[in-house]
């Protein structure tokens, strides 16, 4: 047993660690820390950072024009980012349909389409989900009828996360009716200026926009655009599924949110005193500590066992339900720790000139909102208990 | 023993809960909660010539309530319908204007706002802990210092300030223009202010006024343990109307045992969050009324937090967009917990005995 990291693993986090110092510009690093919010230039930029040093596509193999980097290497590299408030990779393009490419594309589809993703030339969104079919993936309805040299959609997909911003998207539609749901399903490729798509954005609860709702009615997409065979959609679904997985229990999120909530409550007053020094307070924050403590050796654990066996299995589920317990616990202690403070709608709070809460905690409830998402997206808790239910514990 | 309102409570209680189901629909409280001034002139007055507020004093006082049970049948009421006019600091005002035996005929009729200025940004909760100061000039008083998060301040004309003079607290009216007001809204809706007094004329309503201001702080902590109550009984509608109705693999799913237990649960924790309610408010007037408050202001904001989380949770997606009730009726009750003294503040203050 040795949980230090290797000689050349340390190099490899002082490297990340003096690239990030050197080439993360303040203002970005600031926007980030605060929670107010990067605009879509913000995004592009640090994508071209990243991808100048060949550190974009960080799951990519060198062949593709990625850094070719092992599991631990990557979460190394993550706990660096988080620890230096960059932006986070959006992971549409990156993270998901890059992988898809690599290892179910055609020639032409992975020549064309994966240096795109990395020049920033493209952005994907996903189009999965629909109003019916959450959970309950496979039961999609929006179908794709093949006409000649095209497939015709209709139908309507949500929750398409900063779709605002992208000029694709890579859906799961319906192209046959079999008896078993997941067999009728394929994975295509759509450009979001074709004629009869209509995104329209949904505002969440803390009042931010950052998903959408994509309206599909007749529109004509070159059958060439389908990835692997017709109907093999479920097959490609799951695949990416598993790579939507790496970095799931965010445990370099929570890491620097756990130092965050620290700071912070040794600012903020209660009972004349700072509010670190109140047991109740303290004793919330050591718990979480305990809890992430232990995390972190989880997480490296079935990080160690992806590395060895070449793919993550079942039990990456746990990391999905504790690490966004654990993070949500962090936005939980950010948002009390200001007492009132917290309460001024975010806008308004972000203004500055109020100046209720620390600058950098202004939005401490919005987040917390906010971050309810993180229980829910990527197959809700419940699903990863099913999933462990069937495939960890056989029962 | 009998758990039944009164013959004029419930009437009090049927009439609000019918006004506000039909002029107070969620659509129009969204409107009015978000957008400044967050808060509807007409709608205040209809309210006000109800009764409500009539029934925050006793009779000596010009009203025809006052006790505990007048104060949680109106903010249930208020709670149901996710009300966001400043129905609170009015009931903290009328409290402290009575332990004044100041005239209160204006506030009781709805015709004057006043802000409660007592919590500072480093005594959020702790009335012992602010440091707000009286001078005497002759015969004048000025008052220094800042007052924060005064829910409702963005409307008073007048404020009700806690300061500290010669060792004790006082209590002092100020006028809204003689001080500078910061006013903005709130992320669970409604507004509030930032009071700046410098040098600012004041005038003395009572002296010795730590009894009558943590009365007042009691008072306000009980009618939004009762305001939570109407909100999570709402919200439990809203969640196993969802359980019953949307479909996945097949079924509805509040056919899953998973949610099935869960929701359970919330209604369990509900139902204590009636009873410690009903608890505090017939303490009121009482020797642990402090105490009792304490007892409930915990549970519930316990209660609370674990109602919006499953019900958002349970939901699945829906329930976190603006679109949708029960996120605004979840960001009310998580943000309930910031005022008036969260769940540690009130656990100590039980602890403490």
């Amino acid at each position: 047993m040795d949980l230090r990291y290797s000689e050349q693993e340390i190099a490899f986090r002082d490297e990340v660690r003096a690239f990030l110092k050197d080439n993360l510009p303040t203002e970005m690093a600031d926007k980030v820390r605060s929670g107010s919010g990067l605009n879509k230039a913000d995004m592009d930029a640090w994508h071209a950072i990243l991808n100048e040093q060949g550190w974009l596509a960080t799951t990519w193999t060198k062949e593709y024009g990625g850094p070719g980097w092992s599991p631990v290497q990557r979460h190394i590299f993550e706990e660096e980012c988080c620890r230096a408030h960059t932006p986070r990779i959006v992971p549409f393009g990156l993270a998901m349909l890059g992988p898809v490419l690599q290892k179910f594309g055609n020639a032409k589809q992975k020549a064309e389409i994966l240096p795109r993703i990395l020049s920033g030339e493209d952005w994907w969104c996903q189009g999965y989900s629909e109003p019916g079919a959450g959970s309950d993936l496979a039961s999609l309805k929006t179908k794709a009828v093949r006409d000649g040299n095209e497939y015709v959609i209709n139908g309507q997909k949500t929750w398409t996360t900063l779709g605002q911003y992208a000029n694709k998207i890579f859906c799961l539609v319906r192209t046959s009716s079999e008896e078993k749901r997941q067999q009728g399903i394929s994975f295509i490729l759509v450009d979001i200026d074709t004629p009869g798509i209509e995104m329209r954005p949904i505002k969440l609860i803390e009042g931010g926009y950052e998903v959408n709702e994509v309206f599909f009615t007749d529109v004509r997409v070159p059958a060439e655009n389908l990835v692997g065979e017709e109907n093999m959609g479920w097959t490609i679904a799951k695949f990416l599924l598993t790579h939507e997985r790496t970095n799931i229990a965010g445990v370099g999120f929570s890491m620097e949110a756990l130092e965050q909530v620290k700071m912070l409550a040794r600012t903020v007053k209660r009972n004349g005193k700072p509010l670190i020094e109140n047991p109740l307070f303290a004793a919330r924050i050591a718990q979480v500590e305990i809890d992430l403590e232990a995390m972190k050796i989880t997480n490296m654990r079935m990080l160690m066992t992806a590395q060895k066996q070449g793919a993550p299995g079942p039990e990456t589920s746990i990391l999905k339900i504790k690490g966004t317990v654990i993070r949500q616990e962090l936005n939980d202690l950010a948002r009390r720790a200001l007492g009132p403070a917290a309460a001024p709608f975010p806008a308004e709070a972000l203004a500055g000139n109020l100046a209720l809460a620390p600058a950098d905690h202004a939005t401490n409830a919005a987040q917390y909102f906010n971050n309810r998402k993180v229980s829910i997206f990527g197959g809700s808790n419940e699903i990863q208990r099913n999933i462990l239910t069937k495939a960890l514990l056989e029962l | 023993m009998d758990f039944d309102l009164t013959e004029d409570r419930r009437m009090l209680s049927d009439t609000l809960n019918r006004y506000l189901t039909d002029q107070y629909p969620i659509e129009h409280r969204n409107e009015v909660a978000y957008t400044a001034p967050f808060h509807d002139t007409a709608k205040w007055s209809e309210m006000a010539e109800l009764g409500i507020l009539f029934s925050f004093a006793p009779e000596i006082a010009g009203g025809f309530g006052g006790e505990g049970f007048d104060v949680t049948v109106v903010f249930e009421a208020l709670g149901r319908a996710l009300c966001p006019e400043p129905v609170l600091p009015a009931l903290l005002a009328s409290r402290l204007l009575q332990a004044a035996a100041a005239d209160q005929s204006e506030l009781l009729a709805g015709s004057i706002h006043y802000g409660v200025a007592i919590g500072e940004l480093d005594a959020p909760y702790a009335l012992e802990e602010i440091t707000t100061t009286a001078r005497l000039d002759g015969a004048a008083y000025t008052l220094n210092g800042r007052k924060s998060s005064i829910y409702g301040g963005h409307i008073a004309e007048v404020f009700l300030v806690a300061a500290k003079h010669e060792n004790g607290i006082c209590l002092f009216e100020v006028s809204a223009k003689d001080a500078e007001v910061s006013s903005y809204g709130l992320i669970d809706g409604g507004g509030a202010a930032e009071l700046l007094l410098d040098n600012t004329p004041a005038k003395l309503l009572l002296a010795d006024a730590g009894a009558a201001l943590q009365d007042s702080l009691d008072i306000g902590a009980l009618a939004l343990c009762a305001e939570a109550v109407g909100m999570m009984d709402v919200t439990k509608d809203t969640l196993l109307d969802y359980l019953r109705t949307r479909k996945q693999f097949g079924q509805t799913i509040g056919n899953f045992q998973a949610l099935q237990h869960r929701a359970v649960d919330m209604v369990t924790e509900i139902e204590q969050a009636r009873s410690i309610n009903i608890f505090a408010a017939s303490r009121i007037g009482e020797a642990d009324q402090s105490r009792s408050v304490s007892m409930a202001k915990n549970l519930i904001g316990r209660t609370a937090k674990l109602v919006a989380e499953e019900t958002i949770q349970m939901h699945g997606g829906i329930a976190m967009t603006w679109e949708y009730s029960a996120s605004h009726y979840a960001k009310r009750l998580i943000m309930l917990d910031h005022q008036l003294g969260d769940t540690d503040y009130h656990l100590e203050r039980v602890m403490a005995g």
